[in-house]
């Protein structure tokens, strides 16, 4: 309830409604076609995850719906055309974390997180800035090096760092392109409840993950992508079958309940017969 | 047990200092950069081969802005003020325009390394500027060369955005070899100007070339003046979004950045301070790229400090320079240009050494 009453955003849609809607988008780069055709709503309130084998089109459907690549199709934000908004629109309505976090001068950390509440500056919520960046940074445990210059850092720190600055920016969409791919195990776990606290106070969250044991157990729909279309869409139960996973990923994949928690586990069937009997089998 | 007691190398002693001494270090720069800029105009006004002493020069200064003292003899005044104090005022406006410009153009392409030089502003401007005083042009006076110097330096600058641009955006790489490509083809285009001018041109042309500000009048001041205030006045509103721009492009674009215009305008800006120092004072290399990387690294990157800054301590440097350059060798000038390359580089070179080092690289 922190975030919802810290927030100032001029339009906040109410929870479960489509924020986002995608519709029939194709993206192509360097003569290839990425993206074929693909449809997709984000929806306030809800963490949707996109996973799917490397190259299989994640980053560039994000990238689409961040507006950020020219694509045929519709894509529509808080129900207006995404080609209508402007710039600054647009910046204090998504924020995204990019998939490799980079900068050209040694700013201090404390400075980088605080670039995030620039959309807001001739705002009211330019008020709160302060406030919103130390909560940012304490969320993302990265206080203790406000003072170090970004590129002293670790790509793991570095990653929180650039985290920080997104959840600072404060918008009612949050995109993370790979947000826990640097992070060690407690770190990705906090990037994730971080992603929960943000769509439990009304936020759309849409990540892009490998892990899908993370993306099971926090996410509210997940999309299998596969060669530049969408080939599953649902929540992580409808979704994650073991022979759909087998196929796109060409690995076999072992899915199953967790022996004492209601979760699911998703784990690659090794040459070793080690894993448990599973529920589900590929054929 | 040595292991675990011995004292861990501080984290402190690597990091950057907190905001609030940042802040204040940046107070202190402006106010010593300042009071170091004043200090050397007078003392530029006293040396010379016709000594003033300083009491002479206060009373002059009092005398002229109406408030007591007393005129001098002809000759000292005229030295005064129709050769020393223009010579002063031109180098604070061509050093704060290099300074200036060289502080936008790093950050504009987010690379501590970059120079108006880079993307062909110079050279331009100093095709312009050569062939004006090879074809003898005077259609505007006192103004041809630094106007020819500023139209070709801009039409450069154009061409090279155009012929860089691709898919409705400018990659930086891009940007900068094509400058390289521009660079060699004006170098061409001096030499052949220079081939078929005459001796008295070539004379000039060169003497130009070496970079001074020995021909300074009041004329030429004024010719440099509305370019060089523009830009300055311009520069410092583009700071935050300067900041931002370090992300990257995307990522300053999600902070509700107009990227591409940004470039738009500051190459523009750029354009303007660089063609106006260069046509009036020739190439004068190393304050564009030096000073900004110095300020950096004693107060931080953030260009709300940067860009103002780098004017200031531009028009310190150069003014400094330039005193050096016509005492240090007295009767004789050395040129202006020749002297900050030849203190520059090797300076520049350590710079960059030793921030490398510090930095772990340039990433």
């Amino acid at each position: 309830m922190r975030w919802r009453s810290a927030r100032t955003a001029p339009t906040r849609p109410v929870t479960g409604t489509d924020f986002l809607a995608a519709t029939d988008i194709s993206v192509s780069l360097g003569g290839r076609r990425v993206l074929r055709e693909v449809s997709l709503t984000v929806r306030t309130g809800e963490v949707l995850a996109l996973v799917g084998p490397n190259g299989a089109g994640k980053s560039t459907l994000l990238a689409a719906l961040a507006a950020d690549l020219p694509s045929t199709g519709d894509i529509t934000l808080a129900g207006r055309p995404i080609g209508d908004w402007t710039v600054a629109e647009l910046a204090r309505h998504r924020s995204v974390l990019p998939q490799h976090p980079t900068l050209s001068f040694p700013f201090p950390v404390a400075d980088v997180v605080a670039m995030g509440r620039a959309p807001w500056a001739t705002t009211e919520a330019a008020d709160e800035d302060e406030a919103v960046v130390t909560e940012a940074m304490e969320l993302c445990e990265v206080t203790a090096f406000a003072e170090r210059p970004f590129g002293s850092l670790s790509g793991g720190e570095r990653a929180r760092v650039a985290l920080a600055r997104v959840l600072a920016q404060r918008t009612p969409l949050v995109m993370l392109d790979e947000p826990t791919a640097a992070l060690d195990l407690r770190h990705q776990e906090l990037v994730m409840r971080v992603c929960r606290a943000r769509a439990g106070s009304g936020d759309a969250v849409v990540v892009v993950l490998h892990d899908l044991g993370l993306a099971a157990a926090y996410c509210d729909r997940v999309a299998v992508m596969h060669d530049g279309r969408v080939a599953a869409c649902g929540s992580p139960r409808e979704v994650f079958a073991a022979e759909l996973l087998s196929e796109v990923y060409r690995q076999p994949v072992d899915v199953f309940s967790h022996p004492g928690r209601d979760e699911l586990l998703v784990v690659p069937r090794r040459s070793r017969n080690l894993s448990p009997q599973p529920i589900w089998t590929s054929p | 047990m040595a292991l675990l007691t011995r004292p861990r190398p501080s984290t402190k002693a690597t990091s950057a200092a907190p905001a609030g001494v940042r802040r204040g270090r940046a107070a202190v720069l402006t106010a010593g950069m300042a009071a170091g800029l004043v200090v050397i105009a007078v003392v530029s006004g006293v040396l010379g081969a016709y000594e003033i002493p300083l009491s002479d020069l206060f009373a002059s200064v009092l005398h002229r802005a109406g408030l007591g003292g007393h005129e001098l003899d002809r000759v000292a005044e005229s030295v005064l003020w129709d050769i020393r104090f223009p010579r002063v005022v031109l180098a604070v406006l061509v050093g704060a325009s290099l300074g200036c410009a060289g502080a936008l153009m790093q950050g504009v392409f987010g690379n501590p390394l970059a120079d108006p030089g880079v993307i062909g502003v110079s050279s331009g401007a100093a095709v312009g500027a050569v062939g004006a005083i090879s074809l003898g042009l005077t259609f505007l006076g006192n103004w041809t060369i630094a106007f020819c110097g500023f139209v070709t330096g801009l039409l450069t600058v154009a061409a090279v955005y155009v012929l860089s641009r691709g898919g409705g955006r400018v990659e930086v790489v891009t940007l900068i070899l094509t400058g390289i490509a521009v660079n060699a083809f004006a170098g061409a285009a001096i030499g052949l100007l220079m081939y078929t001018a005459d001796n008295g041109a070539l004379t000039g042309i060169t003497f130009w070339q070496l970079g001074s500000l020995s021909q300074a009048t009041w004329p030429k001041v004024l010719a440099v003046l509305p370019c060089a205030l523009a830009g300055l006045l311009v520069a410092p509103r583009y700071a935050r979004r300067l900041d931002l721009l370090a992300l990257g492009e995307r990522p300053a674009r999600h902070l509700g950045v107009n990227v591409e215009r940004l470039r738009i305008v500051l190459i523009l800006v750029v354009a303007l301070l660089t063609a106006a120092a260069v046509a009036v004072a020739g190439v004068i290399g190393f304050v564009g790229l030096v000073v900004p990387h110095l300020l950096r690294m004693a107060a931080g990157p953030g260009h709300r400090f940067l860009i103002p800054g780098s004017a200031l301590g531009g028009a310190l440097v150069l003014v400094a320079a330039d005193l050096v350059a016509r005492t240090a060798a007295a009767p004789a000038e050395l040129p202006l240009g020749v002297l900050t390359a030849l203190l520059g580089s090797p300076f520049f070179f350590w710079l960059l050494r030793a921030t490398r080092r510090k930095q772990g690289g340039w990433a």
